[in-house]
């Protein structure tokens, strides 16, 4: 177990370590940061001047070991557009994206199991039927217009739930469910065809004839051998949801997260920050799949670690 | 034996079952009827598809959908599994007083739980026991069925164990809460040679030494031969003999049970090649209106396509042959 953990946390920083590389080298190609943060009337001197002060007049090798030194320190630097340090921000806004993320795929699984188990238990019933098509039209729908959709219906139109912003509770309800309903439509899908495969298993048989409660041997005995693909899944999705769609939920709610402020860092040309947000959320990913194979160990006794 | 000796343990009468495919209405059940007593083994013989798990399954209430059972009844100590009126005792009897066991002991254990999870939860959901209580008589099970280290073992998943092994196991399980009646669905005929032996001198000892009944399905005549009191050969969907073992292997009424003994090789006739039945079964969407053997019957006769013969040969001894009725009666 030990020499797992180790052999995992050093594979995890390779891979934060190739991103941040990589973030590092994109940053400084694409744009020049000095013109962007000068007015356009600055002189020679001054553009120096603050090229010198970010450090960028330096030959990149030695910004590279510089930028590395202060990386060990979680110091990016300070933010150029909110004038303080690029980490502060992302801590402020990370919670608000992880909160806005644990509602939205939370929602998902409590809907997408239970239903993927009925749906499952009768392929081809009403209920398999509807599921199905449901989350066809779930996985077409793009979810930038989805949350438009509710804003324009619930916010709008029948004025019961606030257009964009935080506050009360009732502001996470439209982002999350956003964020929560294209998951929803991938998982249910998995967890009916997951099930219908353990449904037809010798071991269901076995369970049956042992005379266990119909609830026991479809939600411990089949649920938890299907529970590796949906576990699967479920990581995937957490991990798209804080580096993907939290980008297009939180722009079209102006939820204060970090999808949102790196949006506005690309567009400051804000380098620094998102540096920190690249690198932040590199660590969320490399930590999540660490988590998730601990989990299908926990679920899965067949499966070696290593 | 608390029962009076005219019910016998296990009874179904004329058991239907049919299963909705899409290519049709198989009947893989046409009309089975048999009857286990307390203490006797009763070996169930016939080529794949001839309907005899679908008959145990039927008891087991292991029949899904497109299955469906579509008449008769099966009686345990003379109560009916079927009536849906019975279901609280329906659900005492299953997994408590009748117990089964699988052919695919690789399959049949769920991969995620450790034997001892598996064990106990039919002790603490049928017996009530508690956590302990469960545990030490899992011990004691897995003891029972030549499994040394139990308490190792308990903690154990399946696929850390032996095909052997793991059919002992559902052997463990299968005796948990004491049931009157095994049913052992082929149980041998995924392990090795050698293996076989162990797993039915077990078998054939737990069922001397437990005095439990049990059905045993094969198609190992032989087996039969040696673990079985009665023996009932079926043939698309229905019991076409059945009878004594020791009767029926000395003197095979039906023509198909003749064939069967016929093409089960033996070590002291020596034969240039292996004898067998020709044809093949009739499709079950389909089968024919008379005698469903017919069609391969080297003794077939006029009356044979038109009706199935029931002949009673006494000593509880039922044959549906027409040759039967000839020689026999009347």
């Amino acid at each position: 177990m030990g020499r797992f953990i180790y052999r995992r946390l050093v594979h995890g920083l390779v891979v934060i370590l190739g991103v941040t590389v990589i973030v590092f080298v994109v940053t400084r190609m694409v744009g020049d940061p000095v013109q962007v943060m000068l007015p356009l009337e600055s002189t020679p001197e001054q553009r120096a001047a603050f090229e010198q002060k970010l450090g960028l007049d330096r030959p990149i090798p030695i910004q590279f070991v510089e930028f590395m030194g202060n990386l060990v320190r979680l110091d990016f630097g300070e933010s150029l557009w909110q004038k303080r340090p690029a980490m502060d921000i992302v801590f402020e806004k990370l919670p608000m994206t992880i909160l806005l993320t644990a509602v939205g795929i939370g929602f998902a699984c409590v809907m997408a199991i239970p239903l993927g188990i009925i749906a499952a238990l009768r392929p081809g019933g009403v209920v398999d039927r509807v599921t199905v098509f449901g989350s066809l039209l779930g996985l077409s729908v793009p979810q930038f217009w989805l949350g438009l959709l509710f804003i324009v219906v619930f916010a709008v139109q029948f004025k019961i739930l606030p257009t964009s912003g935080t506050g009360t509770p009732a502001h996470i309800l439209l982002p999350a469910l956003t964020m929560g309903l294209p998951t929803l439509a991938r998982l249910v899908m998995l967890v009916r065809s997951s099930m219908i495969d353990e449904l037809n298993r010798q071991y269901v048989k076995t369970s049956f004839a042992k005379g266990l409660p119909f609830v026991r041997v479809v939600g411990l005995h089949a649920l938890r051998n299907a529970g590796l693909p949906i576990m699967t899944l479920v990581g995937w999705e957490v991990i798209r949801s804080l580096a993907g769609y939290s980008v297009v939920v939180e722009t079209v709610f102006a939820w204060p997260g970090i999808g949102l402020t790196a949006i506005q860092a690309i567009e400051r040309e804000d380098l620094i920050l998102i540096q920190a947000i690249v690198f932040t959320a590199a660590v969320c990913v490399v930590l999540i799949n660490i988590a998730m194979d601990f989990l299908y160990k926990l679920i899965d006794p067949r499966l070696k670690l290593a | 034996m608390t029962a009076s000796p005219k019910i016998p343990l296990l009874e179904a009468r004329d058991l239907v079952v049919n299963f909705y495919t899409r290519g049709g209405v198989v009947q893989a059940s046409r009309g089975v009827s048999f009857q286990v007593d307390y203490g006797q083994t009763l070996g169930i013989v016939g080529e794949s598809g001839s309907g005899k798990s679908v008959a145990v399954q039927a008891v087991m209430g292991l029949i899904f959908t497109p299955g469906h059972i579509e008449g008769g009844d099966i009686l345990f100590k003379g109560r009916s599994l079927l009536d849906p009126a019975g279901r609280k005792f329906v659900r005492q009897v299953r997994g408590k007083e009748i117990a089964m066991i699988f052919q695919d002991p690789m399959t049949s254990l769920n991969p995620v739980f450790t034997i001892g999870t598996q064990i106990t939860e039919v002790l603490r959901h049928h017996m009530g026991m508690t956590k302990d209580q469960a545990r030490h008589r899992a011990m004691g099970l897995l003891d029972m069925v030549d499994i040394n280290a139990p308490e190792k073992r308990l903690k154990q998943y399946p696929h850390e164990m032996s095909g052997g092994m793991r059919q002992r196991v559902m052997i463990a399980m299968a005796l948990a809460c004491e049931p009157r009646l095994i049913i052992a669905d082929e149980p041998t005929t995924a392990l090795d040679v050698t293996i076989q032996a162990q797993i039915l001198e077990l078998l054939a000892d737990l069922q001397q030494r437990l005095n439990v009944s049990v059905i045993l399905i094969t198609h190992d005549l032989g087996v039969v031969a040696q673990l079985c009191h009665r023996v009932a050969v079926m043939y698309a969907g229905r019991i076409v003999e059945v009878g004594d073992a020791d009767q029926v292997f000395a003197a095979p009424v039906h023509p198909y049970t003749q064939g069967l003994i016929r093409a089960t090789p033996r070590l002291d006739v020596v034969t240039e090649r292996m004898v067998s039945i020709d044809g093949v079964p009739p499709d079950l969407i389909s089968p024919p209106k008379g005698c469903a053997f017919f069609p391969r019957c080297d003794q077939a006769k006029k009356a044979c396509s038109r009706m199935q013969a029931l002949v009673e040969l006494g000593d509880d001894r039922h044959v549906s042959c027409w040759c039967a009725a000839k020689e026999n009666v009347r």
